[in-house]
Parts: structure tokens; C-alpha cells; sequence
């Protein structure tokens, strides 16, 4: 081996790959214009006025961030931005579909409007924080304004019910659900105090048969969340935010403490409260009973609590097929509420089992990008942070798209970056912000030692 | 902490992979319970978002059933034009369900007929709607009208068809009363439903076609069976043969014997076959046909195509002279009363027979079928259904039954420079007094071009109705249209 030779090939670095990020987010714009002009192919064989205002909008918003992303994060992972940037124009194209049925409460200017937020968000979270550890010491203040955040919506004159569930608040002439935006300030707060405690949780207790049970006092944090999950879950009807909150917090407490036990006293702990739950209230019983038994004509007919929309929405998979009737072709309008919840499924109509596997190709990369972005990184908060966040998005597509396809039991939530719906779009752009933050920080090389000092140095990451 | 990360990692690698199972599975395998699930409402719509192909007679040059694009969810509204008149033919392309030429040809007009793959590949490339093709009907529109108009002037109830003796091509077919089939063809399932159970209700019965779906005593008309196996039975029997006609025939093993038709003489007791027919004498045919005995009038009924559904477009009752009983009882039944049941299209298949040398042509509606870019697809080609009598048999018959057209019962089914061969019937039934009227004829006799069916159902047409004065009359008109349509 030659001096020359070792020269020539330095230690190997992370590229920024900032070339094929820029193409890749030219690529999606290009397949949401696409499937702009083929929903308007579809409906009357003619292109759509607006592809080029919402394709150009859309473009334009992108570009703004990718020149964000490139000035303030610029070894951020080349994929999320455009992987997001997909799944975002997809629901907007299919919430733009479902607008020209006519059905109530689909509006695709509304939803490129929140887009357009949502890319603020995600420009000022990277403009405003620097560095992600700064949220570290904002542990405790995260903690408390996503619980205030969670308890909003029951305060009287603020809170709203909407379909039968008291998750929304009004301000001004908007609606706003603030579990969204809880949801990210408790994965702050979890990531901060697990990283604080997680020795004492995981060193400290006493072993009864095969199982480490954690101090009272140490334990105090998981028995307020699953007291605050049943809560929530009683007082506001929203089963989703629930098993939303309380499943991430467990994982991201495996993670922290490495312990198998917890995970289990969670799920036991968890199973109790939905037992409980299903004894003590119709609503979720009735929940168990449609996941059971779908088709049952009597559960189909019932008024409250049927199998009839579950149902409209597996008719319209089913009536997709493999390759789907094609932008424009089927018919959303038959699924209640297509727009919002059950927007998977009336993307499974037009797109087919292909553009299913397709959109859930696309989240499982944004989370597999997370996690790598949570191994990458260099300390634990970040590790933890990078890990829960990642965690809530694939849990969370987990559990509506689960509901929507009779995987699990329905709770309503909505499918990050495809429902209709401001505050998600809004909350779920701002976690990609802190996961393109993370990844900066986790790829960005260390400070280059003089290259002078000698051949045997060496780097590590 | 990466050891419990990428545990963490393989549990959403599980969940992505639970979820991408579960998605095939239901677009894969559950995909087809929910299409077809009676709850969804897009097998519906489907229904509707095809340019169905349209019903024509005449060549194209007619319009019975036509598509009208009216965008939206029920894209494509069938309508049909002259709905009442063509009622039974067509049926109908209701939400729930298809009758008549739309059930029958049905895969041609929907175009999911194999025939039409390629097709339908090209409109799914396309993005066109699929189009389905064309069928054609045998129907002479012009006497079709005809024979609707006078059959609703008369005011009664029954059926009129006629068909080309030498081809088996149906020109008319009319049922009354009928019904409008655009009424249950709205696109809206308790609409039409509620449409369809007010017609199944209605104790007129006006959804059944007449023709074709329900069988009545043919009266005397079944006496040119009778005759026909007389003929073949004996080949020296001539028309001017000497038959026993007594003014009332007895019956073996009953007390009650057999009258003419209004217990009227027949002659003077000993009559020719021609002038049995003729007058339509009852006792000559009567014995005669105890004569033959069951197995050769069941073989004789056999040969018209009895005691089996004929082959046909739409659904046909089966036509049948009834089991075997004691002799009175084939002594009815040879002058067409007792359990002799007969649809006016097999009735019309006798005469047909007569007219054609003694050949039955199978009878059939479909013309052709026409591709949705104009090709035809299929053309029904004559065929024959059975060899009902010799040749020479038929020409007797044949002559026999000009004279009764001539100088015998249907005077009133003569044309003015044709010479017409008919049978009439009026057949009593139960303790209904009042009978069936039948008439079933060709003409010209000569070289057919037409040969008819007329019944009118008892009640409707009154207590003294019978085939010549009721029937012949609208035989006449129909027959003077196909004729005048070439």
C-alpha cells in the first residue's frame, strides 16, 4: 500500500446526497401531477384546471423547504423530505378526487392550505432549533403542555364534539384537535425523563418470579400515563389517542430501559383498561363487536356503532382489487367520512392492492429513515427522541390502517400526511422537521482532525 | 441502547408486514365477496357504466331498446321507446334483475360476451366505457303494430305470433295486457321494485307473456293434429274420404256422450274429412282419434314438438296433450279439450309445420348480433326442429285447410287475392262458460310467407266468442301486414 493510494481514499464520509434529494422531490411532484391529471382523465376525459396551481403550489412549497433543509440541515437523510413530500401530494390528489363527489367537508384548497403551514412549520422548527438537544431541558414544560394540551378539549365553550368525540377545540373559525400536537410535546417529555431515570427504573426494584418489578415510586410515571390514557379514553371517546400515547410510551420505555418486564406490565396494564373499557362502555364494546363479526347484517344495520362504514370501506378495497378501477373511477362517496379516516381505503378502491403497497412502502421507509436516524445518533436523548418519534408514526399508521382494514379493533385517527385534517398535517410536518434535524446532527461528520497528523488516524462515528 | 432499537425496529418492520398481509389479503382474496356482497352499492352502479348495446328489428332500421348517456353515478339510462308494444319481446333491464332478449342476450348487450374480449380490452385502454353490441330482432315492426293495435282495439285479453314458416323467423309477437317496461328500469332498486310488485300483483297478469309462459286447451285447432295423424296413419285417407260424423258421439264408459259444437248435426252423418274440418265437427275426430289410440296421437303431438319446451329465445311453457287416461278422455283431447294444454307459440309451430311441406322450422327472435364497431358477430341460420308429416300429408292438410278458410269456420281470415289456410278453435275449459278463441293459419297457401297464432283467453273476449268470428279477423290484418311489409 502506497502513501498515494490511502491519499486518494480518506476515511469514508456521509455524502449529502443533496443532488438526489433535489431529483427524488422532483420525481414526487411529478407523480402527484400525474395523478392529478389522471383523477381529472378519470371524471370527464379532460385535464383539470388546477393540476398546474396545485402541482406548481405544491412544487414550489417543496422547493422552499429543500432550500430550508439544505441551508439549516444539510447532512439531514436525503429521503424523508422527499418520501413525505409523496404520501402529502397523494392525500391531497385523493382529498381533491373525493371533493368533486361532492361529499361534505373534503376540500382540497383547505388541505393545500395546511400544506403550505405545515411546510412553515417544518422550515421554522429547523430555522428555530438549532440543535434538538435544546429540548432536552425543556423536559418537564413538554410534559406539562401535552397533558394541558390533552385535557384541552373538555374545557367547557372550547371544547368540541364532533362525531361523537370530544377531541377538537375552537379557535376562531378553525378547529383544532390538540392531541396532535400533545402527542409530539409527550414524546419530548418521555424521551427527557426516560433518559433521566432510566437507570433508576431499570437498576432499582425487586424481583417477583420471573419478572423485575420497578420501585413504586419509579414506576409512578407508567401508572400515570395509563391512569391519563384510560382517562382520555373515557371522558373524550378517542380510543385512538389512547393506544396511541400509552403504546409509544412503552416502547420508548424498552428502548430506554431494556426491559422485556415493561413492556409485558404495559401490555397486561393496557389490556385491563380495554377489558375494563369494553365492560364499562357501549362504545367500545360496540368496537369489539364490528371487528369480530363485520358482515353481520344486524351489525351493518345498526344506527350507532355499526359495521356499516367499516364495511363501505372493505367493499370499496375489495372493489379496487388488485390494480384498482383508476383515478376518478370508483366511487369514495359511498364511504362515510372517506376523506379523513378512511382515506386509506378509498385510495385502495382507485389505486388498487398496488397503490396500498405502495403507500405503505412509502410510510415504512419514512420510519425505517427514523430509525436509522435513532441508531445513527450520538447520545441517548436523541436516540430515544429519534426512536419515539419514528415509533408514533408507524404505530400510528398501525393502528388506523389496521382499524380501516379489520386488522385490529377501529379507533379513529387519522393517517399522518393523507387525512383531511390541519392539526396532524401540521404536528406530523413539525416531527419530520425534528426527525431531518436529528439526522443532520447523527450525519453530520465530527469536526475534521488535520489531515497532516498521520495515515493511522481514524474515525469514528 | 441500539440492542432495544432495532428490537423496536423489527417490531414496525412486523407491523408494516401485518398490515401489507392483511391489505392483500382482503384486495386479493376477500376482493371478490366484497364486489360481489349484495350491500355494496358499486356492483350497482356497474350495472350502469356499461353503453349497453341496443335492441333493434329491421335491420338496424327500427329501434326498440336504446342507451341514453346521462353522465353521473347511473350513467347509462336504458329506454325503450315503444315500450308497451314490445314488452314481452324485450323484457326489461331492471336494477335487480333482466327478462326477455335482455336476459337472453344478455353477455352480447353488456359486452361480456367472449365474442367481444378484444373490444373490451381496447375500451379499458382506452378509458372508454366498455360498449356492448347490438342484437337484431325478426320482428316486423309494421306488423307488430298492426297486430298490437287491433288486439288492444279489441279490447281483450291474448296473444298474437307469427313467424316465417319456411325459416323460423318470428315477425310478430304480442301479449296483451302488457305493460311499460321503462317504468322498471329506473336506476333506484325500491322504485323499480315497488314498479314490478304492482304489475306482479295485478290479477290481469299483464308481466306474463301470453305466447310464450302459459298453455290453454286449443280447442279445435288441435284437430289438424288429429288430422295429420289420421293422414299419416292411413295413406289412402284423402280429403273426400267418408268419415262417421253422428250428432253425438258415445263416449265408452260414461253416460254422457260427445256433442258437436253447440249440439249441432254435422252433415248427414257421414261427411268427408274436408267438410268434418270445414265445419269443425267434433264427433268424426273424436272417434277417429279413440281410433288411433294414445301412442300414436302422443307420437303424432311428439312430431309438432309437444311434450318437450321448445327450443326458443325466451322462456316457453311446455306444451303437452296430458297422460294417458281411459278412451273418453282421448276422444276430448284429440278435439283439443280435456288435458290438452297448448302455448299459442306451439300452436303456431302446427301450422307452420302444415305450411312448410310438414317441416317445423326451430323458431327464433335473434336475427344477429352486431359488434359495437358495426361487424356481425352472429347470425342465426334456419334450422329445422322436427319433421312433423310427410310431405304429402301436408299438402292434404294443407288443402283442408284452405277450404276451411274458403268455405268452412274462418271466412272472416280470407285476403282479398291470397288464398289463406286456417283453423279455427273455441275451446271451453272448466266450468268457464265462456272459451278460448283460437285461430291459427298461413298464407299464401301456396309458398308461405306467414304464419300466425291468434288466441284470445276466455272471459275477455265474452260468452259467445269463437276462433272465427274473434280470431281469424286480427289473423287476417297481421297476416295482410307481413305480407304487405316485403
Amino acid at each position: 500500500m502506497t502513501a498515494a493510494a490511502v491519499e486518494v481514499a480518506p476515511v469514508p464520509m456521509t455524502a449529502k446526497r443533496r443532488g438526489a434529494q433535489l431529483a427524488m422531490l422532483a420525481f414526487a411532484i411529478a407523480v402527484v401531477m400525474g395523478a392529478y391529471a389522471s383523477v381529472g382523465l378519470g371524471l370527464d376525459g379532460k385535464i383539470p384546471a388546477g393540476m398546474l396551481t396545485y402541482g406548481l403550489g405544491l412544487g414550489a412549497l417543496m422547493v422552499a423547504a429543500y432550500l430550508v433543509l439544505a441551508r439549516f440541515a444539510p447532512w439531514a437523510d436525503p429521503l424523508l423530505l422527499p418520501l413525505v413530500t409523496l404520501i402529502n401530494g397523494i392525500g391531497l390528489v385523493i382529498i381533491y378526487r373525493i371533493e368533486q363527489t361532492g361529499q361534505a367537508g373534503a376540500s382540497a384548497t383547505n388541505q393545500l392550505f395546511w400544506t403550505a403551514l405545515g411546510v412553515v412549520m417544518f422550515s421554522a422548527t429547523l430555522i428555530v432549533l438549532k440543535d434538538h438537544r435544546a429540548l432536552q431541558r425543556l423536559t418537564y414544560t413538554m410534559g406539562f403542555v401535552g397533558l394541558g394540551l390533552l385535557v384541552l378539549p373538555l374545557v367547557p365553550f372550547i371544547g368540541k364534539e364532533i362525531n361523537g368525540a370530544r377531541i377538537w377545540i375552537g379557535v376562531g373559525g378553525f378547529t383544532i384537535q390538540p392531541a396532535e400536537f400533545a402527542k409530539l410535546a409527550l414524546v419530548v417529555f418521555f424521551a427527557g425523563y426516560l433518559v433521566a431515570k432510566r437507570d433508576v427504573l431499570a437498576l432499582a426494584g425487586r424481583r417477583l418470579l420471573f419478572i423485575d418489578l420497578p420501585r413504586a415510586r419509579d414506576l409512578g410515571p407508567v401508572l400515570i400515563t395509563w391512569g391519563f390514557s384510560l382517562a382520555v379514553l373515557i371522558l373524550q371517546k378517542d380510543l385512538g389517542s389512547s393506544l396511541l400515547l400509552f403504546g409509544t410510551f412503552i416502547v420508548m420505555l424498552y428502548i430506554a430501559t431494556q426491559r422485556t418486564s415493561w413492556v409485558l406490565i404495559g401490555v397486561l396494564l393496557f389490556l385491563g383498561g380495554a377489558i375494563l373499557a369494553g365492560q364499562l362502555f357501549d362504545h367500545v364494546a360496540a368496537r369489539f363487536e364490528v371487528y369480530l363479526n363485520p358482515e353481520s347484517q344486524a351489525l351493518y344495520d345498526r344506527e350507532f356503532g355499526g359495521s356499516y362504514q367499516l364495511m363501505q370501506g372493505l367493499f370499496a378495497l375489495g372493489s379496487g382489487g388488485i390494480l384498482g378501477t383508476g383515478l376518478g373511477e370508483g366511487h369514495p362517496k359511498l364511504i362515510p367520512l372517506s376523506f379523513s379516516d378512511f382515506i386509506f381505503t378509498a385510495a385502495g378502491e382507485e389505486l388498487g392492492l398496488t397503490g396500498l403497497m405502495a403507500l405503505l412502502m412509502v410510510y415504512a421507509l419514512i420510519v425505517e429513515r427514523g430509525l436509522r436516524t435513532a441508531i445513527a445518533a450520538r447520545d441517548p436523548f436523541s436516540k430515544l427522541l429519534a426512536g419515539g418519534l419514528s415509533f408514533i408514526l408507524a404505530w400510528q399508521v398501525f393502528i388506523i390502517v389496521g382499524g380501516v382494514t379489520n386488522l385490529i379493533p377501529l379507533t379513529g385517527l387519522v393517517t399522518p400526511f393523507m387525512s383531511a385534517g390541519g392539526s396532524a398535517l401540521l404536528a406530523n410536518w413539525i416531527l419530520i422537521a425534528l426527525l431531518v434535524r436529528m439526522s443532520d446532527a447523527a450525519r453530520r461528520p465530527p469536526p475534521q482532525a488535520i489531515q497532516d497528523e498521520g495515515m493511522t488516524q481514524v474515525f469514528q462515528r | 441502547m441500539n440492542g432495544t432499537l432495532k428490537r423496536a425496529s423489527l417490531a414496525c418492520l412486523l407491523m408494516f408486514g401485518l398490515l401489507m398481509l392483511n391489505v392483500n389479503y382482503l384486495g386479493a382474496v376477500k376482493a371478490e365477496d366484497y364486489r360481489t356482497d349484495s350491500r355494496n352499492q358499486r356492483a350497482f352502479f356497474a350495472r350502469y357504466s356499461v353503453d349497453r348495446g341496443w335492441i333493434t328489428a329491421d335491420d338496424g332500421k327500427t329501434t326498440l331498446a336504446k342507451t341514453v348517456d346521462v353522465g353521473g353515478d347511473y350513467r347509462f339510462e336504458r329506454q325503450y321507446p315503444n315500450g308497451k308494444m314490445y314488452a314481452h319481446i324485450l323484457g326489461f333491464f331492471a336494477p335487480e334483475s333482466s327478462r326477455g332478449i335482455e336476459l337472453a342476450a344478455g353477455k352480447y348487450l353488456d359486452g361480456s360476451h367472449p365474442d367481444l374480449l378484444v373490444r373490451r380490452a381496447i375500451d379499458f385502454i382506452s378509458n372508454e366505457p366498455p360498449k356492448g353490441a347490438s342484437v337484431d330482432l325478426t320482428i316486423v315492426p309494421k306488423a307488430q303494430e298492426v297486430a298490437y293495435n287491433a288486439l288492444r282495439a279489441s279490447g281483450k285479453r291474448g296473444a298474437i305470433v307469427a313467424m316465417n314458416p319456411q325459416t323460423g323467423a318470428v315477425q310478430v309477437m304480442v301479449s296483451l295486457p302488457t305493460y311499460d317496461p321503462n317504468t322498471i328500469v329506473v336506476p333506484n332498486k325500491a322504485t323499480a321494485a315497488k314498479a314490478y310488485n304492482k304489475l306482479d300483483a295485478d290479477e290481469q297478469d299483464p308481466l306474463l307473456n301470453r305466447a310464450t309462459e302459459k298453455t290453454y286447451p286449443p280447442g279445435s285447432t288441435f284437430k289438424v293434429v288429429t288430422t295429420a295423424e289420421i293422414l299419416e296413419n292411413d295413406p289412402s285417407v284423402t280429403p273426400e274420404t267418408q268419415v262417421a260424423a253422428p250428432q253425438v258421439l258415445d263416449l265408452p264408459q260414461t253416460t254422457v256422450g260427445l256433442p258437436n259444437y253447440g249440439g249441432a248435426a254435422c252433415g248427414g252423418g257421414q261427411v268427408s274429412l274436408r267438410y268434418a274440418l270445414e265445419r269443425s265437427c267434433n264427433t268424426p275426430f273424436a272417434k277417429l282419434g279413440m281410433e288411433l289410440g294414445w301412442d300414436k296421437m302422443r307420437e303424432q303431438a311428439a312430431k309438432f314438438g309437444m311434450g318437450e319446451p321448445i327450443p326458443f329465445t325466451l322462456p316457453v311453457a311446455k306444451s303437452d296433450i296430458g297422460p294417458e287416461e281411459e278412451l273418453a278422455a282421448l276422444a276430448q283431447l284429440s278435439i283439443g279439450q280435456r288435458n290438452n294444454q297448448m302455448t299459442p307459440l306451439q300452436m303456431l309451430l302446427v301450422a307452420a309445420g302444415i305450411g312448410n311441406g310438414g317441416e317445423v322450422m326451430k323458431p327464433y327472435l335473434i336475427n344477429k348480433i352486431v359488434g359495437p364497431d358495426g361487424g356481425v358477430l352472429d347470425e342465426t341460420k334456419p334450422d329445422t326442429m322436427t319433421e312433423a308429416v310427410s310431405p304429402e300429408v301436408a299438402a292434404k292438410l294443407k288443402d283442408m285447410m284452405v277450404s276451411v278458410v274458403q268455405a268452412g269456420t274462418a271466412t272472416s281470415a280470407q285476403i282479398p287475392g291470397v288464398s289463406v289456410a286456417g283453423k279455427t278453435g273455441t275451446a271451453e275449459h272448466g266450468d268457464n262458460p265462456a272459451p278460448h278463441a283460437w285461430f291459427i293459419g298461413f298464407a299464401p297457401a301456396d309458398n308461405p310467407e306467414v304464419a300466425v297464432c291468434v288466441f284470445i283467453e276466455s272471459g275477455s273476449a265474452g260468452t259467445d266468442a269463437t276462433g272465427g268470428h274473434t280470431a281469424a279477423p286480427l289473423a287476417r290484418d297481421v297476416m295482410q301486414a307481413v305480407l304487405q311489409a316485403k
